[in-house]
């Protein structure tokens, strides 16, 4: 049976381990509200900007730009998303779950597989993998902004126009709610037409190829392209630094809540023990007492 | 569903203004006027489907007799029957426009092009002028519009 020296160290250290989940689910909450700030409004340009691309992806044809052809190679890259920093919850497990189950999946149908990395987490779990790490931005949610989108969305359009590979898919966790991340896997390239605008592609049946451009349509396409790919990795890493910092919230807050039941629990069997003790100690006096009339 | 003549009749051409930082403006207008890369262009509802890159400048927008004005900077405009949407970099109301401060941008980026230097910082500051320049114009206007009225 543990002693009460062995029981009071207890229940001061998981209270000061309570004190540590305290702390970090403030700084969370108070991160949290930033990156939910900055991500809910980059959602709309983002949006519109994809609604643009895919009415134009209706009207252009496929080979007008190299972002959009479709190349007929097996060569997939995933681009997989992770947090830099652990103690988020389930946040990194499921996202580098689904990325070994995509990646077998498509080697099994014969396809040649790489990943890009972004995030320490990412990062640590591929290097001791057997998959081809093509690229690895480590570290860039300590101060996230546009040009660190710019940084991965040029590069990976260069390797793509290269032919370092043929398509490109994403999986990152999307920030649905404080209490909800949804891991999903998106595929970026090449750019196509998405079907979540039946609305606006209905209005614009019958009119196919009535598009005007201006400049031409071959200069404009060159803008807008690289441009909606930055802006989608750009969205897709705001989504994923609300999510971590929700995930790490709701993580934290258990932790805290735990940690209090556990010092409850202690604190009992604790103070049970030390009464014990005293019965004890009393029936020992009590008993000397006797023995000595 | 909106169809192109639909649009012709209730008159009304939706303008959405959105930049990576917000959406700035959504309502229905009667008419919109762009600055396109290629020159200004005019949008009345039922215009044919048109996809635009802008440059630095003014955009206006009419609702009834009133005519608003915006700073643009750069960015994309998508035109359909029904729709007008502008995907600007920066985009800045009139009202929203400190007058006073976008003067001191100019008189600021005039002497700094004075003063000359290596290529890149005069391109530089060429850009940073004609910007200030740009929302001194879209500040008065609303200066001189409210003055009229």
């Amino acid at each position: 049976m543990a002693s009460l020296q062995d029981l009071r160290r207890k229940i001061t250290s998981v209270k000061n381990t309570q004190k540590i989940t305290k702390a970090m689910k403030m700084v969370a909450a108070a991160k949290l509200k930033r990156a939910q700030d900055r991500i809910m409004s980059a959602r709309p340009y983002a949006h519109k900007l994809r609604g643009v691309v895919a009415n134009l992806g209706e009207h252009a044809s496929r080979t007008s730009h190299p972002l959009l052809h479709k190349r007929d190679g097996s060569k997939t890259e995933l681009l997989v998303i992770t947090s830099d920093r652990g103690l988020c919850g389930g946040f990194n497990t499921n996202i580098l779950r689904r990325s070994v189950e995509f990646l077998n999946e498509h080697s099994i149908k014969g396809e040649q597989v790489s990943v890009s990395v972004v995030g320490r987490k990412s990062v640590d779990f591929f290097k001791r993998r057997t998959w081809t790490i093509r690229q690895e931005w480590p570290g860039v949610f300590d101060r996230l902004t546009y040009e660190h989108a710019l940084d991965i969305g040029q590069d990976i359009i260069q390797q793509y126009n290269q032919g370092s590979f043929d398509q490109l898919y994403v999986v990152y966790n999307e920030f649905k709610s404080v209490m909800q991340q949804r891991v999903v896997v998106e595929k970026f390239l090449p750019i196509e037409s998405l079907e979540e605008e039946p609305l606006e592609l209905q209005a614009t049946e019958g009119l196919k190829g009535s598009y005007l451009y201006e400049p031409d349509e071959h200069e404009l396409l060159e803008t807008l392209l690289p441009k909606h790919f930055e802006v989608q990795t750009f969205r897709v890493l705001l989504e994923s630094a609300a999510a971590e910092q929700a995930s790490r919230m709701t993580a934290m807050d258990g932790a805290t809540r735990n940690a209090g039941e556990l010092i409850k629990k202690v604190t009992l069997f604790y103070n049970k023990t030390r009464q014990a003790a005293i019965t004890t100690e009393l029936m020992d006096i009590v008993g000397g007492a006797e023995a000595l009339k | 569903m909106a169809t192109s003549t639909d649009a012709a009749q209730t008159g009304k051409i939706l303008l959405e203004v959105v930049t990576p930082d917000k959406l700035i403006f959504s309502e229905q207008v009667d008419q919109v006027s762009a600055p396109g890369s290629e020159g200004d262009f005019g949008v009345l509802p039922g215009h044919s489907h048109f996809l635009s890159t802008l440059r630095i400048g003014e955009l206006n927008y009419r609702i009834g007799e009133k005519t608003q004005f915006m700073s643009i900077l750069w960015g994309f405009a998508e035109v359909t029957p029904t729709k007008v949407t502008i995907l600007a970099e920066i985009a800045e109301k009139a009202e929203d426009i400190d007058v006073d401060r976008a003067r001191e941008a100019v008189t600021k980026a005039e002497k700094h092009l004075e003063r000359g230097g290596i290529p890149s910082e005069v391109e530089e500051a060429k850009v940073s002028l004609e910007k200030a320049r740009l929302r001194q114009k879209v500040a008065e206007r609303l200066h001189n519009t409210q003055g009229h009225s």
